[in-house]
């Protein structure tokens, strides 16, 4: 083991910008190594975890805090420090928060939500088909189901969405937007979740967003107003935005892997465990985030952290583990032991999971079921990928069958 | 609850998928092995945090019941 904290350099992190899906060979390497010191765009230095044991151990271990991050100069990738709300918090505050909106995102709850969300990817395949060949598979499907899923599921009305798809770009934003304008997208879409929330007061309904006025009027004491109308617009904001954006990165990782979408044609079955397999595969961050400070010191991939010390990890690297996957580097579809990090561990694993995975199954059935055909109906690379974001997506994805 | 009160605590394993929410939620109940989360002991004294674990689990795969008349306490319906 070597205390090295103050000793190196940090390398400039993220290594290199993203290619495609393309993970950073980089990776590789440094799995092998001690933890290394990285400096993000802005903040202070921090330690990079790459091997799965390592990542685990951050994500879920309780001497690993978020709440610790706040009054730090916490590593970033904007040069102003981000609210993050509930994402800056340990338990138990983040579990009074966190208790609120879980029973929404259950198995059990999101399994009743399963027909109706068929019925939209219905719906939306129709239209996909009747606008093409060619057509954009981002606008005409990846964007509006995850959208109505959430919406339906926390009572906004989907007329609505132009204006906070918009603003929720400010949520995974690093540097797509200029801070201003993604400051002002944040205030617009606090403003925007307050005035629905102030309306679900007035005249409950049978959503989310009622659920939680009248959790927070019940027990006043345990919620701010504030807290509510930020939680309830992170839900929005990142509940669509992710899977906006991965429903093409997964399409596109079966259209370019030979043989993969005609594997799933013929055993569609194996969808549930393609898109688990699809989660550990495919890089979405495009970069770091959400640091995790040491609040002892913690022995940790062949160094000491240090208390007070911040560490980020690569999930995609993890993912990747050779240690944990057999063959990691390699898609397979049939994989059958798949402890991915893809929704990342411990008490800040996606609350949405559950809800992105049977979109995420639903999307690519109903495609398989209804353009067996499907393929990119331009080269890859005439494809324009996006930048400037937390996550890696395709800014269109024109699709022929 | 009054004091002395003695819960019981289950992980279903077939309904795990080892998200280590509870384990970081209520630490001192919850423990990972293999990848799946198991309680540190089935008996315990009440305690709110694995109340807390239980309606916090995706999977709703904590139940505690209370040792005396197996009754369920967490997760509610």
């Amino acid at each position: 083991m070597t205390d090295t904290s103050q000793a190196t350099i940090p390398q400039r992190y993220p290594f290199n910008a993203p290619f495609r899906l393309d993970l950073d060979a980089r990776y590789a390497e440094l799995r092998e190594q001690p933890l290394v010191r990285v400096q993000l765009p802005y903040g202070e230095p921090a330690w990079l975890a790459t091997r799965h044991a390592d990542v685990k151990t951050v994500l879920g271990d309780p001497r690993f805090s978020r709440a610790a991050s706040v009054g730090r100069d916490e590593p970033r990738n904007t040069p102003r420090q981000q609210e993050t709300g509930i994402l800056s918090m340990d338990p138990p505050e983040h579990t009074r928060l966190r208790r609120l909106v879980a029973k929404a995102f259950t198995a059990r709850r999101v399994e009743e939500l399963r027909p109706r969300t068929r019925a939209v990817a219905d719906e939306l395949v129709d239209g996909l088909l009747a606008a093409g060949p060619p057509a954009d598979l981002v606008a005409h499907l990846a964007t509006p189901l995850p959208i109505r899923v959430i919406c339906d599921l926390l009572g906004v009305p989907v007329s609505d969405q132009d204006r906070f798809h918009t603003w929720s770009e400010a949520i995974v934003s690093t540097t797509s937007l200029e801070p201003g304008l993604a400051q002002h997208y944040l205030d617009n879409l606090l403003a925007y979740m307050g005035g629905l929330v102030a309306r679900r007061r007035v005249e409950p309904a049978d959503d989310l967003l009622s659920a939680m006025v009248r959790a927070r009027d019940e027990h006043a004491d345990r919620l701010t107003e504030e807290e509510m109308v930020t939680l309830a617009a992170g839900l929005l904001a990142a509940g669509h935005e992710t899977t906006v954006t991965q429903i093409p990165n997964m399409v596109y990782v079966l259209l370019t892997t030979p043989g993969a979408w005609a594997t799933l044609g013929e055993r569609p079955e194996l969808v549930p465990v393609a898109v688990e397999e699809l989660m550990r595969f495919i890089p979405l961050g495009a970069t770091a985030a959400f640091p995790r400070y040491a609040t002892e010191d913690v022995e940790l991939g062949g160094v000491l952290v240090r208390a007070g010390e911040p560490v980020v990890v690569n999930i995609a690297a993890a993912n990747r583990d050779g240690a944990v996957f057999a063959d990691a580097d390699r898609l397979d579809l049939t994989r059958q032991v798949n402890p991915h990090l893809g929704f990342g561990h411990g008490v800040h694993h996606c609350v949405g999971a559950q809800l992105a995975r049977m979109e995420l199954r639903v999307v690519l059935e109903t495609l398989l079921d209804r353009a067996p055909g499907l393929r990119l109906a331009v080269p890859v690379e005439e494809l324009t990928w996006k930048s400037g974001l937390l996550v890696r997506g395709l800014v269109a994805m024109p699709v022929a069958w | 609850m009054s004091e002395g009160t003695e819960w019981r605590l289950h992980v279903d394993p077939t309904r795990c998928i080892g998200s280590g929410i509870c384990a970081g939620v209520s630490p001192r109940h919850f423990v990972l092995v293999g990848g799946l989360s198991r309680p540190v002991a089935e008996r315990i004294a009440a305690d709110e945090s694995v109340l807390d674990a239980a309606e916090s689990c995706p999977l709703e795969a904590i139940v505690v019941s209370d040792l005396d008349n197996l009754r369920r306490i967490a997760p509610e319906g």
